[in-house]
């Protein structure tokens, strides 16, 4: 009997190697280990044997069924991985298809340049401030100690507007009107930077536009100087541009400020290129905005925001920054 | 400002050294070097040559032959495009082999078929003056023993020079100077520096009493501080010597007359404007000073008339006839002319903010208005002006009669400033001792005393000097210590300020903003703020933009209310050049009329959504995204129809009960108006209102851990009948088991019926504290089911 049985069990193996499907390893399940299997029915006839015989023979049987579980568990396994390899390669993706598909949008050139900008100065200890664009003659001139017959003014090539009286309500020409508004409603210490746009007469080329961006810092604090002011440009420059490049400050003029500087930072060659305007508040100014210059001591500086990133991205037509051209916006 | 160096050394001899570093020490001195050309620097190989024969091009009618002889005896023919010169002229010839100073080698070539064997130069090709049209001749100019063949250079004698173009700033009328430059140049190298001594020996009208000949009166004078004047006797108008011309050319003035050129000659020298009349037009030389009144005219040299106003300043004649606009222009009935033998030479000063007015109300800017509205010099540079005037005229035999008449008006008040060291040191971060800071300012004429306080420390008593009107205060004086210092001597330090920096919160939500509309895949746009004229009512909009007053382009004449009409603009342009469907936002102002009893506008801070190609749900998707991550409380959208939207495709914005923005698809009559392809899906709110509006507060809320029941519900609902409508009924009957509800089918269709729709909800019902009971689910769905069949209309699909 348990010579036919391993009969039994080469065949079942035999077979079991070159099932090749899962209804085809039910069947086989069922003939090799079901209740009519010849294993089962050795089983059932172990019974009949005497004690010693039985034992021998029961071991016997017991492995030869336990070969055969062991081939069609082999065998399941062999069609599951067959089936996945199938299922993986039915589907397969050139994944390349699908570049390029979704987009983020991009924030603007002037957006970019300002948020690195504020983030710097935010870093040295300044808020960042913000104003209205439509301005009074007072805070576009004469509270920045610039009296309606100075020459300074016509240098400023204001864009008025038509409300008040002629030349009373402007563009603002620059972002200094927000040191006046801050001051007007903030005690000292003042640490503020005022991002923002600004107007002058300029036909739009492409070095100009008549509506641009530019950035303003104010200190108002006690016992600050002029070191103070030099010190900050030189630590924001190294931190903005790189801590290659160096500061330099040369006499210049402003009504609001006294001493007055333009400062300028070096270029890879060696030159020096101009970068904006600085200097010590004028005394005037703190007066206007009734700050005691003998208490208080500050400093003020600006320069262009559009052209930091004109720069910084070599464009070569300033005009970019406001066409809204989505080749020209998705560049960055 | 242009300065030659030669003609700064005629006030320091002693200045010296590289161009470029002297260019480095007046830019340190807020004398901004704009341009620096080193002159009489004349190429190798241009010699001087003799013309010995002109004749036609055969070919050619805008170029002539020429036969130079350029040292070797021997006739060369060039082409030549100048026909200035005439036979026998000796002018600058650059032979074959020249590179010329812009680069061009010159060659050996022909020109129509005419052989041109080197180049006859301008003034202007060889740096010598700005003439590029004519060729220079040389006939007067050449030293006594100059041969043709010669280097022009050693020709002609040229020294080397160099032209510097200064920007000089409005507080620094001394540095509109030849002289002036001169002075803080000579300070700065530590050089001495003085002015020559203008005056004529002997003269043969001295005789004559100025007293005589002239009657000046100030009628006002808070006007004029101080008129001298003179009288200049055989007066001829010819031409200048050339070196006087020469100069006038390199500083950019060109030469005009001997009596103009002179005149232009002690201004650009010593800075002191001045004016010539002719005397014959001055009844006995009587001249008064007054302010215009409102209704007088003035025929001015360039023979416009001028409407005067109170503020101007006018000279008069003993008429009361005006004559001059004081500082500004000369009146046409008295300038001097070719008959004239007699001038009345005027130097003056004048109210700086009186000439800046009529400076800019009459658009006259000059040379001479430049400098008294920054304020000329009332000291002794008018005499030393008048003295240098008649001595360069002197040398034309033109004389003068004795003495000036001399009227004082109102000048600065020049008694010393008390200034504090300590101040100074303060405002400028130095060290500086009193001695070092008089050392400083004396260095530049102004007067500075150390005197000890009361408390014993070392101030300072400053005269300030009459040349520098602008200066007046402590801190004025602070800024002359600092430059002679040198701004680059000062100690940088970086303030301790004990301020946290940072965003507002209003400025970090903004930029939140942005980075979920960039996450939308929007690009952001910029457009400049104005708009053309109409643009508002092409975009279905109230058309009450501000105006500006002197736009640059009536297409930038208006200030935008709405972001609508940029957008607008920005997709058409984008579409012209095939990229239709575009998605843009843009944060920026607008700029709404004035409310009452308001000067400025009503400024706000607007977001703009614009999707090109796409339909109002995309806008409220976008909505949805800003709603959920800037935590907006109650937003609702109310049927509407705002102006340049859709009007069965909008709504307004309502945040916490307040309209914000509208959203939905713009107009298609707008859009073609503007020319734009639609849909355009359109979002605008008011950001500065929503983001400084309430918030939600994000508080925790505990996860249930108890199994959910979903149900679905389908409605059939009239078109009268919201969703919101329906949801918030849902909501209402649903109470706290009601956890989601998800809008998942919404089905127009022949089965609907005209007017209505099925709307069909996802409904999750579960509790934080226990599994819900069969009944419990179905005693709420009831609940739902009944609040939403009680709108009009509404029935509960089979």
């Amino acid at each position: 009997m348990i010579e036919t049985l391993r009969q039994t069990a080469v065949e079942a193996k035999a077979r079991l190697a070159e099932v090749e499907d899962l209804d085809e390893l039910a069947e086989l399940d069922v003939e090799f280990l079901g209740k009519k299997s010849a294993v089962t029915l050795a089983k059932r006839q172990l019974g009949s044997l005497d004690p010693d015989e039985r034992r021998t023979a029961g071991r016997e049987v017991n492995e030869i069924r336990a070969e055969i579980e062991t081939a069609v568990e082999s065998a399941r396994e062999r069609l599951a991985q067959a089936a996945r390899v199938l299922r993986i390669e039915a589907e397969r993706l050139d994944l390349t298809e699908f570049r390029g598909k979704a987009r983020r949008g991009s924030l603007h050139l002037v957006t970019q340049s300002r948020d690195r900008l504020e983030d710097v100065f935010v870093g040295m200890g300044f808020t960042v401030a913000e104003g209205p664009e439509v301005e009074s003659a007072w805070y576009n001139f004469e509270a920045l100690n610039i009296p309606e017959w100075h020459p300074a003014r016509g240098s400023f090539d204001t864009i008025f507007v038509d409300l008040g009286e002629p030349e009373e309500v402007m563009l603002r020409s620059h972002t200094s009107p927000v040191q006046i508004r801050t001051m007007e409603n903030q005690k000292p210490p003042i640490y503020i930077v005022a991002p923002g746009r600004t107007f002058r007469t300029d036909t739009a080329d492409a070095t100009h536009l008549p509506a641009f961006n530019q950035i303003e810092g104010l200190v108002v604090d006690r016992g600050i100087t002029m070191g103070d002011l030099a010190g900050t440009i030189d630590e924001f420059v190294h931190t903005f541009f790189g801590g290659d490049v160096k500061s330099r400050l040369r006499p210049s003029y402003f009504p609001f400020t006294e001493p007055s500087a333009e400062f300028d930072i070096s270029r890879a060659d060696g030159t020096w290129l101009e970068l904006g305007g600085c200097g010590m508040v004028h005394p005037n100014v703190l007066r206007n905005c009734g700050i005691d210059p003998d208490e208080w001591q500050g400093f003020a500086f600006g320069f262009g925001i559009d052209r930091l990133a004109v720069m910084r991205h070599e464009l070569d037509d300033i005009r970019e920054l406001v066409n809204n051209d989505v080749r020209f916006l998705r560049q960055f | 400002m242009k300065v030659t160096l030669s003609w700064l050394r005629e006030f320091a001899p002693d200045i010296d050294g590289d161009p470029v570093e002297l260019s480095e020490t007046l830019s340190a001195l807020g004398l901004t070097v704009e341009d620096m050309t080193l002159i009489g620097d004349i190429v190798d190989g241009v010699v001087l040559a003799k013309v010995l024969d002109l004749r036609p091009h055969p070919a050619a009618d805008k170029i002539q032959l020429v036969d130079v002889d350029a040292g070797d005896g021997q006739a060369r023919q060039v082409c030549c495009g100048a026909f200035n010169m005439a036979v026998g002229d000796l002018i600058p010839f650059a032979t074959p082999g020249t590179v010329m100073p812009n680069g061009l080698k010159i060659q050996e070539r022909k020109m129509r078929g005419e052989v041109s064997a080197g180049m006859c130069c301008s003034g202007g090709e060889l740096g010598l003056s700005d003439d590029h049209e004519g060729i220079l001749v040389l006939n007067d100019r050449v030293v006594p023993d100059a041969e043709l063949g010669m280097d022009v250079a050693a020709a002609i004698g040229a020294e080397p020079d160099v032209l510097w173009d200064l920007e000089v700033n409005a507080n620094r009328p001394d540095a509109m100077s030849v002289a002036g430059v001169a002075r803080d140049l000579a300070a700065a190298l530590g050089v001495d520096f003085s002015f020559g001594d203008y005056r004529v020996a002997d003269s043969s009208a001295a005789d004559e009493d100025v007293n005589e000949l002239l009657n000046v009166e100030i009628l006002d004078p808070t006007l004029c501080g101080r008129f001298v004047a003179t009288v200049l006797r055989g007066v001829t108008v010819g031409t200048s010597p050339q070196w006087l011309a020469d100069r006038l050319r390199l500083a950019g003035m060109r030469p005009l007359n001997s009596i103009v050129d002179i005149s232009n000659y002690v201004m650009l020298e010593l800075g002191q404007p001045n004016h010539t009349f002719d005397l014959a037009t001055i009844p006995n030389g009587h001249l008064r000073v007054r302010r215009a009144v409102p209704g007088e005219t003035l025929t001015t040299l360039d023979g416009l008339e001028r409407d005067l106003i109170a503020n101007d300043g006018v000279i008069t004649n003993e008429s009361d006839e005006i004559v001059s606009l004081a500082g500004v222009m000369g009146g046409a009935t008295t300038e001097i002319s070719e008959q004239t033998t007699d001038v009345l030479l005027e130097m003056a000063w004048w109210d700086p903010p009186t000439i800046s007015r009529t400076v800019k109300r009459l658009n006259l800017v000059s040379e001479a208005s430049s400098r008294f509205r920054r304020g000329a010099d009332w000291g002794e540079n008018i005499d030393r002006s008048m003295q240098r005037f008649i001595q360069l005229a002197s040398e034309l035999g033109i004389t003068a009669v004795g003495g000036f008449v001399d009227v004082a008006g109102d000048t600065p008040d020049r008694t010393p400033l008390a200034v504090r060291s300590a101040k100074i040191n303060g405002l400028l971060g130095t060290e500086l001792s009193a001695a070092e800071m008089a050392g400083y300012l004396s260095s530049i004429g102004f007067g500075a005393d150390v005197v000890v306080s009361d408390s014993g420390t070392e101030d300072l008593a400053v005269t300030i000097p009459t040349w520098r009107w602008d200066t007046e205060t402590e801190t004025d004086v602070a800024e002359e210590v600092a430059r002679l210092h040198g701004y680059e001597n000062i100690a940088r330090t970086v303030p301790k300020g004990e301020l946290p920096g940072g965003l507002t919160d209003y400025q970090v939500r903004r930029r939140l903003v942005r980075q979920v509309l960039v996450g939308c895949g929007c690009d952001e746009t910029f457009p400049m703020p104005f708009l053309a004229p109409g643009d508002l009512l092409q975009a279905g909009l109230a058309d009450n933009g501000v105006t500006l007053s002197n736009p640059l382009v009536a297409e930038q004449s208006v200030l935008r209310t709405s972001l609508l009409p940029g957008q607008l603009k920005a997709i058409a342009y984008n579409q012209s050049h095939r990229n239709a469907d575009v998605r843009f936002f843009e944060i920026d102002h607008v700029y709404l009329p004035p409310p009452a009893d308001q000067l400025l506008p009503d400024e706000r801070e607007h977001l703009a959504v614009a999707l090109a190609g796409e339909e109002a749900p995309q806008a409220v998707a976008v909505l949805d995204l800003l709603e959920r991550e800037l935590g907006l409380p109650n937003v609702v959208l109310r049927s509407a129809s705002p102006p340049g939207l859709h009007a069965t495709r909008s709504a307004e914005v309502i945040v916490a009960g307040k309209a914000r923005g509208v959203v939905g698809e713009i107009d298609p009559v707008v859009l073609d108006n503007y020319g734009v392809a639609g849909p355009v899906a359109w979002l605008e709110l008011d950001l500065g209102e929503l983001l400084s509006g309430p918030r939600l507060s994000r508080k925790y809320s505990p996860v249930s851990k108890y199994p959910s029941s979903d149900i679905d519900l389908a409605f059939e609902v009239p078109d009268e009948v919201t969703a919101a409508a329906v949801e918030s009924s849902l909501r209402k009957a649903g109470q706290a088991l009601l956890t989601e509800i998800e809008l998942f089918d919404v089905y127009r269709g022949e089965a609907m019926g005209a007017g209505t729709r099925s709307l069909a909800y996802r409904l999750r019902f579960q509790a934080h504290d226990r599994t819900l009971t069969d009944t419990e689910v179905a005693d709420v769905r009831q609940a739902c089911i009944d609040a939403v069949t009680s709108h009009d209309g509404v029935s509960l699909r089979g």
